[in-house]
């Protein structure tokens, strides 16, 4: 579904992604841990088409496209999304008009008629169910006064009614509480299937217990130093990530 | 939100919407203002004796009185000798009802969206239409007779009505006023009058727009809304004309009376022609807005839409006379372009548990330059008086400009003033996370700014509130990028 192929790319002239290479494929969750300022939330970023970030070089296909060449609305109506680390308040949009404007968006692209406002309504109550969304938060201007769980668990409400086909949560666990974590995760487990991929970026361990992922990639400075399964992410919560860094230095000096 | 995408949908065209004009044979006088032009306006008009010596104290004031100097830009030349001060339509004889209007007029108000015909029924709302300087058409006045509600031309109120006309007229703004108002009261020619008698809750919309098309011709429209006690109307006001590259000059006065417990809400959605993207061209809309709560318990509510003009000069107030009476001023005014908006309000606190609130929102593009200037008043008798006022500024871009002048005059320690402002860029961020969500920047931007203006926009009809969200798509078309 993904391929990311020596991707280079820098923030006013500070190169921060040194060649990154990864596949995923449908069906897949990947996690990707690493150290504060290693580079996963400008992976994200790149991926979404974030303006204030250059490539510089490399490449990055999705479903057979080019998706560098997108523009960032072009990329999520293709089927990328991105939940933010710190989602955006914008006063007096509603959430659920938002929604229906972003949701018509993609079907018009994808040639398909706008959805009429009952059988929007219906897809948005069996979603808020699905996801275990606060149905008062729907009518309120979009993220505006949310708490910050309120945000994150907005963001997933959002990737239900979108049905992307690859899902990024940047950091989608901080600041979650135990049982905020659990909905979320709750969430994005009903939501996985043989036809979407989910790549998490986390520092922690812990929502790898609620979300299993296949592969866990350990991202540093700029890299991807080292990839495994998810015994990588306990042995990492076990360790820190001095040793990981260690291995890879003496692996290239 | 069917609607909200559907005029997004419709933003395809940038360009001024109703600049066409209406090829009609018209009674143009020569242009050039003294006292014998403002003989011939009111002979014209039949007009009795007292409201020709009115004109004449309106004309004398203005010939003598100076040019504002306080607002925020500076006044271009204006030349009041090079005016046109009357047009109308040729027409043979009275009109008895629509079916004898020249079919091109009702064709051009259609395009504007306005059927004249009882099509309007189904929406209920009442229109009254000025086409340069006369009314051409008033709707369901028969209807409205039976409650006893007067909507018509405000010539036909002084034919039909002298008695209330005279008793009311410059009663809340006076003939020396300031320059316009004074030049209005020499040369109306024609506006809407509305009386609402004693405990009548007016059962449809009232509505008029108003249309330049003429060349070299201003608009000096004058309305007079009179709502008895414990009555309640609500009034709309439209405006539209076509471009050219002259100055044109509207200058309208504007007078609401609410007595006793009575309401009366007044919205305006003005597109008047802004110029072009370099400035040239457009309408000077110099306008005086003035109403009194005269009775206790009374209510008055203004709100506006400004998007077109290139410049706009009005300040929209309330005289809160009566005890525990309301004023209420709900502002969206947004400038592209070249454009300037100085536009505000005034609260004037005499009565004791007065109340007022303020709310204003300013968007500014291109190299526009908008501001807010408010003033409340607060008198030594209006003990217990209350003022909330929040004034927001939203910038697209960086060559435009926006700005605040809030002045506060109080003179009883009961009062409670609060004045909140804001200023903000639209966020890169906000776009963004609305790109990720696959919607382009163009109708991020719609959406954001529908948000942000989303109170004052409540404040309209139902029907006026989609015009107007329509409206500041199409102006802000083009602002992003």
């Amino acid at each position: 579904m993904l391929t990311i192929k020596d991707l280079h790319a820098q923030v006013d002239g500070k190169e921060i992604l040194k060649g990154i290479n990864l596949q995923v494929n449908a069906g897949e969750v990947h996690a990707i841990m690493g150290p504060n300022g290693s580079g996963k939330s400008s992976l994200a970023s790149v991926l979404a088409g974030r303006e204030n970030y250059e490539v510089t070089n490399g490449e990055v296909v999705f479903e057979g496209k080019d998706l560098l060449e997108m523009a960032p609305e072009i990329r999520a109506r293709e089927g990328v999304f991105l939940a933010f680390q710190y989602p955006i308040e914008i006063p007096g949009v509603s959430n659920i008009n938002f929604l229906r404007t972003a949701l018509n968006e993609i079907r018009t692209y994808k040639n398909l008629p706008p959805l009429d406002a009952r059988s929007f309504m219906k897809l948005s109550k069996e979603r808020q169910d699905l996801v275990e969304f606060d149905a008062k938060l729907v009518n309120r201007s979009l993220n505006e006064g949310f708490s910050g769980g309120e945000k994150k668990r907005n963001e997933i409400f959002q990737l239900a009614m979108l049905e992307p086909k690859l899902s990024i949560l940047d950091e989608t666990d901080s600041g979650l509480d135990i049982d905020a974590l659990r909905i979320v995760a709750n969430g994005v487990n009903k939501l996985r299937s043989k036809d979407n991929a989910f790549v998490m970026i986390t520092h922690y361990q812990r929502l790898l217990d609620y979300i299993v992922p296949d592969f866990v990639h350990v991202l540093y400075n700029g890299r991807i130093i080292k990839s495994g399964t998810k015994e990588l992410a306990l042995e990492l919560e076990e360790k820190g990530y001095d040793w990981v860094k260690e291995a890879y230095y003496e692996e290239t000096v | 939100m069917e609607k909200e995408n559907q005029l997004l949908e419709d933003i395809t065209n940038a360009e001024y919407e109703f600049g066409f004009v209406t090829d009609i044979p018209m009674d143009i006088i020569p242009a050039g203002l003294n006292e014998d032009t403002v003989r011939f306006i009111s002979k014209k008009k039949n007009e009795p004796e007292w409201l020709l010596e009115w004109r004449l104290k309106g004309y004398k004031i203005f010939k003598d009185a100076p040019m504002p100097s306080w607002q925020n830009f500076d006044l271009p030349p204006m030349n009041f000798q090079s005016v046109s001060y009357y047009a109308e339509p040729k027409v043979k004889k009275k009109l008895n009802s629509l079916d004898e209007v020249d079919p091109e007029l009702l064709e051009t108000f259609a395009k504007l969206g306005i059927p004249l015909n009882e099509q309007k029924h189904l929406a209920g709302v009442a229109v009254d239409a000025v086409f340069d300087s006369v009314s051409i058409a008033t709707t369901y006045k028969t209807k409205l007779k039976e409650l006893g509600i007067i909507f018509c031309s405000f010539g036909e109120a002084v034919q039909e009505h002298p008695d209330l006309v005279k008793k009311y007229l410059g009663t809340v703004v006076p003939h020396s006023d300031n320059i316009f108002a004074s030049l209005n009261t020499a040369v109306f020619s024609d506006g809407s009058f509305v009386y609402i008698p004693k405990g009548v809750r007016c059962p449809m919309e009232l509505s008029t727009y108003f249309r330049i098309n003429a060349e070299n011709t201003g608009q000096f429209e004058r309305t007079l809304i009179i709502a008895d006690e414990g009555s309640y109307v609500s009034y709309l006001e439209g405006c539209t004309a076509p471009k050219r590259d002259e100055n044109q000059l509207h200058a309208a006065v504007v007078e609401l009376i609410a007595m006793e417990g009575a309401e009366i809400k007044y919205s305006t959605v003005q597109n008047w022609y802004p110029g072009d993207k370099d400035g040239i061209g457009g309408i000077y809309n110099f306008v005086t807005k003035r109403g009194i709560c005269k009775g206790k318990n009374s209510r008055i509510s203004w709100t506006q839409v400004e998007t077109g003009s290139s410049i706009t000069w009005k300040y929209p107030s309330v005289i809160l006379q009566g005890d525990n009476s309301e004023g209420e001023f709900y502002s969206v005014a947004v400038t592209k372009n070249a454009q300037i908006a100085d536009t505000g309000t005034k609260m004037m606190h005499l009565g004791k548990n007065t109340r007022s609130r303020i709310i204003s929102k300013g968007i500014s593009a291109g190299k526009s330059q908008n501001s807010y200037r408010g003033l409340v008043f607060v008198g030594p008798k209006a003990d217990n008086a209350r003022n909330f006022t929040q004034c927001d500024s939203l910038l697209l871009g960086s060559n435009c400009g926006a700005h605040t002048f809030p002045y506060i005059e109080v003179k009883n320690d009961t009062a409670m003033v609060e004045h909140e402002a804001t200023a903000s860029k639209i966020g890169e961020d906000q776009v963004f996370y609305l790109n990720q969500r696959g919607i382009d920047s163009e109708n991020a931007v719609a959406l954001i700014v529908n948000g942000y203006v989303k109170e004052v926009l409540n404040q309209l009809p139902m029907e006026f509130a989609v015009e107007a969200q329509k409206l500041l798509s199409l102006t802000l078309e083009g602002s992003v990028g």
